[in-house]
């Protein structure tokens, strides 16, 4: 019983920074029809700013904070320079432009840094709460992770429901014709829906480097769960994304604390088959009418 | 311009005439004419080709040749499953694997010939290619990306599990030994040529099969899927068959494929397919050109030249190590970036537009 708390406190942790990651996903997906594949990359990139700003002495809150305004102008320059003459051509191109990206940004990142894993520090210390005797697999930067995740996804939700400028990127991506004739900036949306995405994909970078270490390919994990568990809740509901995540983290953790942490993508894949059989859109999707 | 408008006939009968006349136009026309003709021919072509190339360039040439060759079959397959078939597969390199590690366990424990081997490596990842048509037939474009992508992700993985790790060989992998050539082509025949030698002869099997398939029944019904299903199934194309079909083609390529690498570089481990493998050849495909069947080579080809000429020692060896040892990364990255950008149609499309060029000041000419 306790190994099995311990296992979903510490799936719920790591589903956490899944559902950050997939909710970056979500964004452009909502936004640009785009799956970004270069999402890793992008994180990988910023993590390693902050991890910079960390070796050179710097605190882990201007760390953080360099992460995410960096976050902020890769995902606005990424998608002014790269993905603006792929968006509405057909989707394999934008799958391979990413492609591309992610592995430019990792070639890049193996210039400057070198290929070797580097350690990132936590926020507050990674020891276990006690309760009792039994050690729980939750700690002060666990509870950091989950918290800081929420505040984003609460900020996010105001900012898409409350805001004018949410309702603005809301309509460019839900009628982009219809929205630049009411006199909204259809383009400037767009790259502002990759810059929020990207800032998303930062700070779940920054969250889950400890555990993973920071080299070039260390997030390709994390891209990857990220994208499944997107999948997972329908690539077009941020609820989808967060549910996915979590979903996902569990999954894993109890594939990785009941069978073998060797075949914990194969768990990644299982889950998501079984999703997919039965809900070929993800957990969320709305069903949409078909026509000729 | 109101004449060719209204009667474009003779001048296109013009500019095909010189063609037409005597036993060449007989030929030309029976070649146009027959499908099957046409393929075999090009394939003979292609046979006579490669054992010229291959006889007249270096050992290393030879081998690179090899890689080309079997990139070429799992490319050629995944090009009618992406780019015909409209289906998004990020995961053929588990079926590469799959194949692979079949290639290899059959050599090792029963010893049969290579050609028995290479076939059973095809039927194994056919049957894994149905199992995956199956569960991938409803799901389109990001789902079905997604779900191949956890596959080519987390088969790897399987090699490490416990109670197979005896059987697969763990992290090291399973090494093969190397299918020597016949003694009737001479002690001093290289391996390196033979290996070249098979790779290219299942790679003009595989692109004569294929495009066979692709002018057949299945190979017209498959653009209607792709681009609308509804339709496709409305006009009697069974859609969930047709993919699933598709499906297990192109894992049955990269089937052979793959236990044509484990000949080739004479292992099978779980390092060479990593995620990496499965995106190049969707690169190979989309570079090539979606859809054409001579892309697939074309993709192959700059797939295996492009980081083999960036990571030429003479080249990078005044570069920084980091940035050196990461150079033919961004190479290829900014290649398939700029290539997508610029050239949507890929290489081939390119060379149709200069054939259609050339075509074009040739008829001016001559009409």
């Amino acid at each position: 019983m306790v190994e099995f708390v311990n296992l979903t406190l510490s799936g719920i942790t790591s589903g956490m920074v899944y559902a950050a990651v997939a909710l970056a996903l979500v964004l452009i997906w909502r936004a640009t029809r785009i799956v970004n594949f270069a999402q890793g990359g992008m994180l990988m990139l910023t993590t390693f700013l902050a991890w910079s700003v960390i070796d050179r002495g710097g605190s882990y809150w201007v760390a953080l904070a360099v992460a995410l305004i960096a976050g902020l102008a890769l995902g606005a320059i990424v998608e002014r320079i790269v993905i603006r003459p792929v968006e509405n051509k057909p989707p394999l191109n934008a799958v391979i432009v990413t492609l591309g990206l992610l592995v430019v940004l990792q070639a890049v990142a193996g210039m400057i840094w070198g290929g070797q894993p580097r350690s990132y520090p936590p926020a507050f210390t990674i020891q276990g709460f006690k309760l009792g005797e039994t050690g729980l697999l939750l700690s002060p930067f666990d509870l950091f992770v989950i918290g800081a995740v929420a505040v984003v996804m609460v900020a996010l939700i105001l900012l898409f429901r409350r805001t004018d400028l949410g309702l603005k990127l809301r309509a460019s991506a839900f009628a982009p014709e219809v929205a630049r004739l009411l006199g909204v900036r259809v383009g400037r949306m767009l790259t502002l829906g990759w810059a929020l995405a990207a800032v998303v994909g930062s700070l779940a970078g920054v969250l889950i480097a400890p555990s993973v270490f920071v080299g070039p390919n260390q997030f390709d994990a994390v891209l990857v769960f990220g994208f499944t568990a997107a999948v997972i809740g329908g690539l077009d509901s941020p609820v989808g994304a967060v549910v996915g995540g979590l979903v996902l983290g569990c999954a894993l953790s109890y594939v990785t604390g009941y069978i073998s942490s060797d075949i914990v993508t194969l768990g990644a894949l299982a889950a998501l088959i079984t999703v997919l059989m039965v809900r070929p859109n993800g957990l969320f999707a709305t069903s949409a009418g078909r026509r000729v | 311009m109101n004449l060719q408008t209204t009667n474009p006939q003779p001048k296109n009968a013009r500019a095909h005439a010189p063609l037409d006349r005597g036993w060449a136009g007989v030929v030309l026309r029976m070649l146009r004419r027959h499908t099957l003709l046409r393929h075999t021919l090009l394939a003979v072509v292609a046979v006579v080709a490669l054992a010229y190339l291959t006889g007249a360039v270096s050992p290393y040439r030879d081998l690179q040749i090899a890689h080309m060759a079997y990139i070429v079959c799992a490319a050629a397959g995944l090009t009618v499953l992406t780019g015909l078939g409209g289906q998004i597969s990020l995961g053929h390199g588990a079926f590469m694997a799959i194949g692979a590690y079949t290639t290899a366990l059959v050599l090792n424990h029963w010893a049969w010939p290579l050609a028995a081997v290479l076939l059973a490596a095809v039927t194994v990842t056919a049957v894994a290619g149905f199992i995956v048509g199956v569960a991938a037939a409803r799901l389109h474009g990001p789902y079905l990306a997604g779900a191949t992508l956890a596959l080519a992700v987390g088969l790897p993985g399987l090699v490490s599990y416990e109670p197979v790790t005896g059987l697969l060989g763990g992290q090291n992998g399973l090494s093969v030994s190397p299918s020597p050539p016949p003694l009737a082509l001479g002690e001093t025949f290289p391996l390196e040529r033979w290996q070249a030698w098979i790779s290219c002869l299942c790679a003009v099997i595989v692109m004569w099969l294929l495009a066979n398939l692709t002018h057949s029944r299945l190979g017209r019904s498959l653009p209607a899927t792709r681009d609308d299903e509804i339709a496709a199934a409305l006009s009697g194309i069974r859609v969930a068959r047709v993919r699933i079909i598709t499906s297990v083609v192109a894992a049955a390529c990269a089937g052979l494929g793959g236990g044509l690498l484990a000949v080739v570089t004479t292992l099978a481990a779980p390092g060479a397919f990593p995620l990496t493998l499965s995106l190049q050849l969707v690169a190979a495909v989309v570079l090539g050109g979606l859809g054409s069947l001579a892309g697939a080579v074309w993709g192959s080809v700059v797939l295996v030249l492009v980081p083999n000429w960036a990571s030429d020692p003479d080249a990078s060896a005044h570069l920084p190590h980091n940035v050196a040892s990461n150079l033919p990364a961004l190479i290829f990255g900014t290649v398939l970036i700029v290539v997508t950008l610029l050239f949507p149609r890929g290489m081939q499309g390119g060379f149709r537009w200069v054939g259609r060029q050339v075509k074009r000041r040739l008829t001016e000419r001559t009409g």
